[in-house]
């Protein structure tokens, strides 16, 4: 595996070899001294052209915790503030001959535009709605820890599916370790012909019953202004998650932040069948596990630079 | 009005149709396979063009020596009546870092056209006789082959105030449209129908409703549901298309429907017809030939407005074609520079080239595999005109000269060589396609000879 764009791309047997590394991870976790010295020597590179808090912290973390060395690149403040495209500043970061670039945008396929202009492994954390299969491997890794396996179980995804690159790989993710995925939300938030990945949808909570697990969406303030629902007050009684709706035996997962008192109800954050914090420490092991798997024993020098390889554009000349 | 340039209409207009002046061809094309389904010619001839007419299309073996004459055999190869494009962005004025009068003539000959329709939303757009007059000067220069343009509907595409559009009219503009974008306002197209009565031109129109588009990107449906993309649905297209043939019919006004996308569209087509509206409508080369299957690579190539549909929609455009309820053939070519295109799919520019790529792309995807017969696919690619006044060439003896010679058995990858268009962002990059243009000769001038296409010049 060179690359991780997306859950679609995995095979269920790489899948399984990153959640296993993520496994003895998690056992190193355990001792006073957690940095292994795997990557020492090697460069990651952050290239964030979104706010985030959890995935952000949690690959430089990963990063360290591997022994690379780690650059956070932002969108604000940088130069890609000062209108340089994604495609120069891939091949500036590409110059300080990264190992890996991981790369979050608000746009769907960037991170697959990067792989093709840098040597280095590149990272999906997040391309506009499309995938974030970091998250969806940190979520079955979670669910995992409580049950053993996914074959069978009753996964619903609730709230706006439409905007959500988590649902999208998520749904894929759960998909391919064998549990029964259905989407629900309100029928605005559902993008039409999803139903072809194979999942189920419901406009309302009236089966949520039979969920094993309930993963909560973040409900974004923005999409009132959108009249994508008449209102927050009207979403919440309708689809929001409380101790009234989920049951005792099912598991409450969410990929953060959460609007306390919207999409969640206060109780069931800090209820035991929440999952969420158990998430966040699954979000570092499983991304150390993908780091180690596509960057372990993969020491590639830096190519002696020769002369173009055939088909290679050259000024004057279209591809 | 025939397809010729620079005044041989003999109106008192200007001509609504211009290229640069070049001495008419001599040319003895022998032994070729001369079909034009118009004529009901389809028979191996000589082909004989004499000071850029059509001479003489006698047995093999019967035609007249001319002196300094370019003998050609046409052994194995097709003479075709050359095809008419009312669809094409050539960028001028402004954008010509995409593309030119030049090269996109000289892309548009490649393909095997003669004449070409240019649309008005450059920079600044064609909504006065002074840019229009500018744009003509232009291509009484640069262009190779007749092109005529259109001015927008409305001032600066704003959707809001009409243009003079009878001054245009007499500055010479071939029709009207603010193509790139709908005319959202129903009262304001109203009053353009209205108006047409005076200024005459056919308004052709960008059907697309803005609030239901929103921030789309590609076709609403299963494969945008998948990468979580915006999407564009159908009926955007379809319901606009329905409002405007009412309005049509209301006002008696004559409209042209460009880049017919979807299923819906092709029956709201079919029903004003039936109803009688003064309505003519196009399709594409890539939503003949591809589906939005291919958004799945995330490739901005394959970013377009309409987006390409589904194959369902696919196939009704074809049928559209086959039972003329679509009129002809348009390749909406959209040249755009690389730095436009090499970005994420959200981001990039709406557009494809399309001029060299037409008639190969689709020989290669309808005819060859059997679902349009040739004839109706030279009918439909030579008619492009007709909805402007251009009737569409025909290969008969007194004509003037307006051919394609195709090899019908070259097969070429898209792109290998390069392209006469300035830009490359062709939907059909990389593949393979069978046919290929090998000369083509606009209005009596040779305007493009394929470069490895061996001539011999007659003494």
């Amino acid at each position: 595996m060179k690359n991780l764009l997306g859950v679609e791309e995995l095979t269920r047997e790489e899948m399984e070899r990153i959640l296993e590394r993520a496994q003895s991870f998690a056992e190193v976790g355990r001792r006073d001294i957690k940095k292994v010295p795997t990557l020492r020597g090697r460069t990651i590179v952050n290239l964030f052209y979104e706010a985030s808090t959890r995935t952000l912290s949690s690959f430089e973390l990963a990063a360290k915790r591997l022994s690379a060395d780690v650059v956070s690149v932002k969108s604000a403040g940088s130069s890609v503030d000062k209108g340089e495209s994604l495609k120069d500043t891939v091949a500036t970061l590409s110059a300080y001959d990264p190992a890996a670039i991981v790369i979050r945008s608000p746009h769907a396929g960037a991170a697959g535009l990067v792989a093709r202009w840098t040597e280095a492994s590149v990272i999906n954390a997040g391309d506009g709605k499309h995938e974030h299969p970091t998250q969806a491997l940190l979520d079955v890794f979670t669910l995992r820890q409580r049950l053993e396996s996914l074959a069978g179980t009753n996964i619903w995804i609730v709230g706006d599916v439409l905007h959500s690159r988590v649902a999208r790989s998520c749904l894929l993710a759960f998909q391919k370790m064998g549990a029964k995925v259905t989407l629900c939300g309100p029928p605005t938030l559902i993008p039409r012909g999803i139903e072809a990945l194979g999942c189920d949808v419901a406009y309302d909570l009236d089966r949520l019953g039979e969920a094993d697990v309930v993963y909560a969406l973040r409900m974004q303030l923005e999409r009132m202004s959108e009249s994508f629902v008449p209102s927050l007050r009207e979403y919440a009684s309708r689809y929001q998650i409380d101790s009234r709706r989920l049951g005792p035996r099912q598991l409450l997962m969410h990929p953060g932040p959460v609007n306390r008192g919207v999409e969640l109800s206060p109780e069931v954050i800090d209820s035991p069948q929440s999952l969420m914090t158990a998430q966040v420490e699954s979000g570092l092991v499983v991304r150390m596990a993908i780091l180690y798997e596509l960057l372990a024993g993969t020491d590639r020098a830096r190519p002696e630079r020769g002369p173009a390889p055939a088909g290679t554009p050259t000024i004057g000349q279209p591809a | 009005m025939n397809v010729s340039a620079n005044g041989s209409d003999g109106g008192a207009e200007a001509p609504k149709l211009v290229s640069r002046p070049a001495p008419g061809a001599n040319l003895i094309v022998k032994g070729v396979r001369v079909l034009d389904p118009r004529t009901g010619i389809d028979a191996v001839r000589d082909l004989v063009v004499r000071d850029g007419e059509i001479a003489e299309i006698s047995e093999p073996g019967g035609a007249p020596e001319i002196e300094r004459a370019e003998v050609v055999d046409g052994d194995g190869l097709l003479a075709l009546p050359a095809f008419v494009d009312p669809h094409v962005h050539f960028r001028v004025p402004g954008q010509e870092h995409k593309e030119d009068l030049e090269t996109g003539t000289r892309a548009a000959a490649a393909g095997g056209y003669c004449a070409v329709i240019a649309m008005a939303n450059t920079a600044p757009p064609i909504d006065s006789a002074a840019v229009l007059g500018s744009v003509r000067d232009r291509a009484e220069r640069e262009a190779s082959i007749p092109v005529g343009f259109v001015a927008n509907v409305t001032r600066g595409m704003a959707g809001q105030e009409l243009t003079e559009m009878a001054e245009l009219a007499e500055a010479g503009a071939i029709g009207f449209s603010d193509d790139g974008l709908p005319i959202a306002n129903a009262r304001v197209l109203r009053r353009a129908l209205q108006y047409q009565r005076l200024a005459g031109g056919v308004i052709a129109l960008h059907e697309e409703d803005p609030d239901l588009s929103a921030r789309g990107v590609m076709h609403e449906g299963e494969v945008s549901a998948a990468l979580g993309m915006a999407g564009v649905p159908a009926v955007s297209e379809s319901t606009t298309i329905a409002r405007n043939c009412s309005l049509a019919l209301y006002e008696g006004a004559r409209i042209h429907v460009q880049h017919l996308s979807a299923r819906a569209s092709v029956e709201e087509i079919a029903r004003a017809k039936a109803a009688g509206v003064q309505v003519t409508c196009e399709a594409s080369p890539h939503h003949l030939a591809l589906t939005d299957e291919a958004v799945r690579s995330l490739d901005a190539r394959f970013k377009m407005n309409p987006p390409l549909r589904t194959e369902d929609d696919r196939q009704a455009l074809i049928e559209g074609l086959r039972d003329g309820t679509i009129d002809c053939v348009a390749t909406d070519h959209a040249p755009h520079a690389s730095e436009e295109k090499e970005v994420p799919f959200e981001e990039a520019a709406m557009g494809v080239t399309g001029l060299e790529t037409a008639f190969a792309a689709l020989y290669t995807d309808l005819v060859l595999p059997g679902v349009l017969p040739l004839e109706l696919l030279i009918e439909r690619m030579t008619s492009g005109g007709e909805p402007f006044g251009i009737e569409a060439p025909r290969l008969e003896t007194g004509a003037l000269a307006n051919l394609a010679l195709i090899d019908p058995e070259l097969t070429w990858t898209v792109g290998e060589e390069g392209y006469e268009s300035r830009s490359y962002n062709s939907c059909f990059g990389g593949r393979e396609l069978t046919g290929r243009v090998l000369m083509t000769v606009a209005a009596g001038r040779v305007a493009f000879r394929q470069r490895s296409f061996a001539l011999g010049v007659a003494s």
